[in-house]
């Protein structure tokens, strides 16, 4: 009875419908807000920001984008990586074009332009379902990735054939380029990802998350309580495709700062994002989160403890990273397809009854 | 229950008058015509599923198809909420001529449903499924959903509120919050008419709302219809096998065959009707 409801009566819908219900939970949302916001920028340095936050904190945004997209509208894709590249090239093209305008609009920018693309590859999503949509996004992440590398205008010509993030500042610091200090790397993504969180929530709590939902469980009876299959469709690709791409944008523009399409944006970070999803919990805020940190820290764990501690070689390590996640893909596929996100709940629920078993 | 055996009694008295509105002798209102089909012909490649049948549905009556399996009844449900278009015939609500239109149009004109094998959201609780149906209601725009501002927050309260009276009026308060998929069959059926009830719909259209359920959840299921009926005066159309329920229920009863329409009239009429008989009454059912 730690971690208990009893005594906390709604005594309207709107508290009932809230974002944590139980207070506990309320409390702990705003703990991990207050250290999130007011102890990690004061303490967190290169090796923090670069191994563990500024990327558990890109990916969410990425896992929240493409978890809008399969795990609420039950459309898979596998074009994440593709349109993370669209994100990236578009801020790209931004910053260097306009370079007096803020580095914010920018990334917003480069998720509506992400948006538009990923509506017009999520249109074969109106005829083809389940396989042959993955095998059509597919098609879509080799294909990007090969106009990135084709056509020099999008790299403004360099030679390498890279594109390198020019210096950006916001509120006089410096967030982008090779100057920029670790917090403002880590605020300036922790910002996006926590206001893109909740206006996933938002969106999923209420009439278009509904619509997704009922497009995912059973597109027949979703047409016949009025809903528009290409309307719902078409939204859940744009409103992903637009997170997927700040993603791509805040991957390259913040966190590598230089960036080759085919390395950055391959297939491997599909996958990537795929089974933090998985691993997370399909069609779970909390599960995108819980996913791209799960994804994230593994390596750094498993480095410092293998090889670290106990000296084994690194590329051992690298194998049993990827002996776990695999096993881990397919526990979660077979046992529990909603993932950490649902092992928690149910851990709640044991604690909710403890000591009483019933 | 003695509702329903008045109900009976009166139209064996007072058959149906040709002429537009009346009042039955339990004193609900039946109107003009609402729907009518009109000469429908559908096939499936060879199969002729129905064949030339017309009929009416009447403002505030409760309408029944009945006819033994693979009579076309499912097919003539699908017909009218849009999912199978038939080659020949019309379609007419309301006084207009219905063109071809998407299952999601239809709805939108007040039609809603179940279906013969459940259509739930499985993965959503009870209150999430019944919201759906009055996703139709809930305008607030996109920005004002994503930022979850005054408009949208409002407006899902007042939904919220107009649910919580039908999860009443069906007496599933207590599985409000369950996932759908956890739920026994009769149940399952009630949160999919609860679904429709949702929608406020103008005609409501049931197919075999009491299949595969006990004596008790079938008299539990023929209240909520007679209640459905009487207090929101909504047009009902439903398919049901079992003759009983058809005759305590429905005001009239269109019998099918083999795609065809071989009866129309009062439950009792239609007892009394010799092809009847032979094609349907004769023929074990379930
Ligand atoms: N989608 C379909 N494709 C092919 N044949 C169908 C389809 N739907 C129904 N039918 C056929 O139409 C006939 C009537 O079926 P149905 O309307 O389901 O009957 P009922 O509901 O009266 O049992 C059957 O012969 C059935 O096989
Ligand atoms: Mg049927």
């Amino acid at each position: 009875m730690i971690y208990r409801e009893a005594g906390d009566f709604k005594t309207s819908y709107r508290d009932d419908g809230q974002t944590f219900p139980i207070r506990l939970d309320r409390w702990g949302y705003y703990a991990v807000l207050a250290v999130a916001f007011g102890i990690i920028p004061f303490l967190i340095n290169d090796y923090w920001a670069s191994a563990v936050f500024v990327p558990l904190l890109i990916y969410a945004i990425a896992a929240l984008g493409l978890n809008i997209l399969t795990g609420y509208a039950g459309q898979v894709s596998l074009g994440t990586g593709g349109f993370m590249a669209v994100g990236a090239y578009s801020v790209y093209k931004l910053m260097t074009a306009f370079p007096e305008i803020s580095i914010v609009i920018h990334i917003l920018l480069a998720g509506g332009i992400t948006a538009l693309v990923g509506v017009l590859f999520g249109l074969p999503s109106l005829r083809i379902k389940g396989f042959y949509l993955a095998v059509a996004t597919l098609a879509a992440q080799f294909f990007l990735v090969w106009l990135f590398n084709k056509v020099p205008w999008f790299y403004n010509y360099s030679a390498s054939g890279q594109i390198n993030a020019p210096e950006r500042t916001l509120l006089g610091h410096a967030v982008t380029g090779p100057a920029t200090s670790a917090p403002a790397k880590y605020l300036i993504c922790l910002v996006f990802a926590f206001v893109l969180a909740w206006v996933a929530r938002n969106l999923t709590r209420g009439t278009l998350g509904r619509k997704w939902m009922a497009i995912r469980d059973m597109d027949i009876a979703a047409e016949i309580i009025g809903v528009n299959p290409l309307t719902a469709k078409l939204s859940a690709f744009a409103v992903s495709s637009f997170f997927v791409g700040i993603a791509g944008a805040l991957l390259f523009a913040v966190y590598l700062g230089a960036a080759e399409v085919g390395e950055a944006f391959g297939i491997n970070k599909s996958f990537l994002v795929l089974f933090m999803i998985i691993i997370g919990g399909l069609g779970s805020i909390f599960g995108s989160f819980a996913g791209a940190a799960f994804m994230v820290l593994l390596p750094v764990l498993l480095k410092n403890v293998l090889v670290g501690s106990f000296g084994w070689p690194t590329n051992l390590a690298a194998h049993i990273e990827l002996m776990i996640v695999g096993a881990l893909i397919v526990f979660f596929l077979i046992v529990e397809p909603h993932g950490l996100a649902r092992l928690w709940a149910l851990t709640k629920e044991k604690l909710r009854l403890w000591p009483f078993p019933h | 229950m003695t509702r329903m055996q008045t109900q009976s009694q009166s139209q064996s008295q007072a058959p149906l008058p040709a002429q537009d509105g009346h009042v039955t002798a339990d004193g609900r209102q039946i109107g003009g015509v609402m729907m009518e089909m009109k000469n429908i012909t559908l096939r499936f490649g060879g199969v002729v599923a129905i064949k030339d049948i017309s009929f009416d549905i009447r403002q505030g009556e409760i309408r029944a198809i009945i006819g033994p399996n693979g009579a076309g009844k499912s097919s003539m449900l699908n017909v009218i909420s849009g999912f199978y278009h038939p080659q020949e015939g019309e379609v007419w609500f309301k006084g207009y001529r219905r063109g071809p239109m998407k299952p999601y149009e239809v709805a939108r004109l007040g039609i809603a449903r179940t279906f013969q094998n459940i259509a739930l959201f499985d993965g959503m609780s009870v209150l999430d499924n019944i919201m759906t149906g009055r996703l139709n209601r809930m305008k607030s725009g996109f920005l004002a959903q994503a930022l979850w501002w005054g408009p949208a927050e409002r407006e899902e309260n007042l939904n919220r509120e107009a649910v919580e009276k039908i999860i009443d009026f069906l007496e599933i308060q207590n599985i409000r919050k369950t996932p759908v998929g956890r739920l026994p069959y009769g149940l399952k059926k009630r949160v999919e008419l609860a679904r429709a009830l949702a929608a406020e719909p103008q005609l409501l259209l049931l197919d075999e709302p009491m299949a595969g359920m006990n004596v008790e959840e079938k008299e539990d299921m023929s209240r909520f219809i007679l209640d459905v009926n009487d207090e929101f005066g909504t047009t009902i159309a439903l398919i049901e096998h079992d003759m009983g329920v058809v005759m305590d229920l429905s005001d009239r009863v269109v019998v099918m065959d083999y795609g065809r329409k071989i009866g129309d009239g009062t439950p009792d009429e239609v007892r009394s009707n010799q092809d009847v008989i032979d094609a349907y009454l004769g023929v074990a059912h379930d």
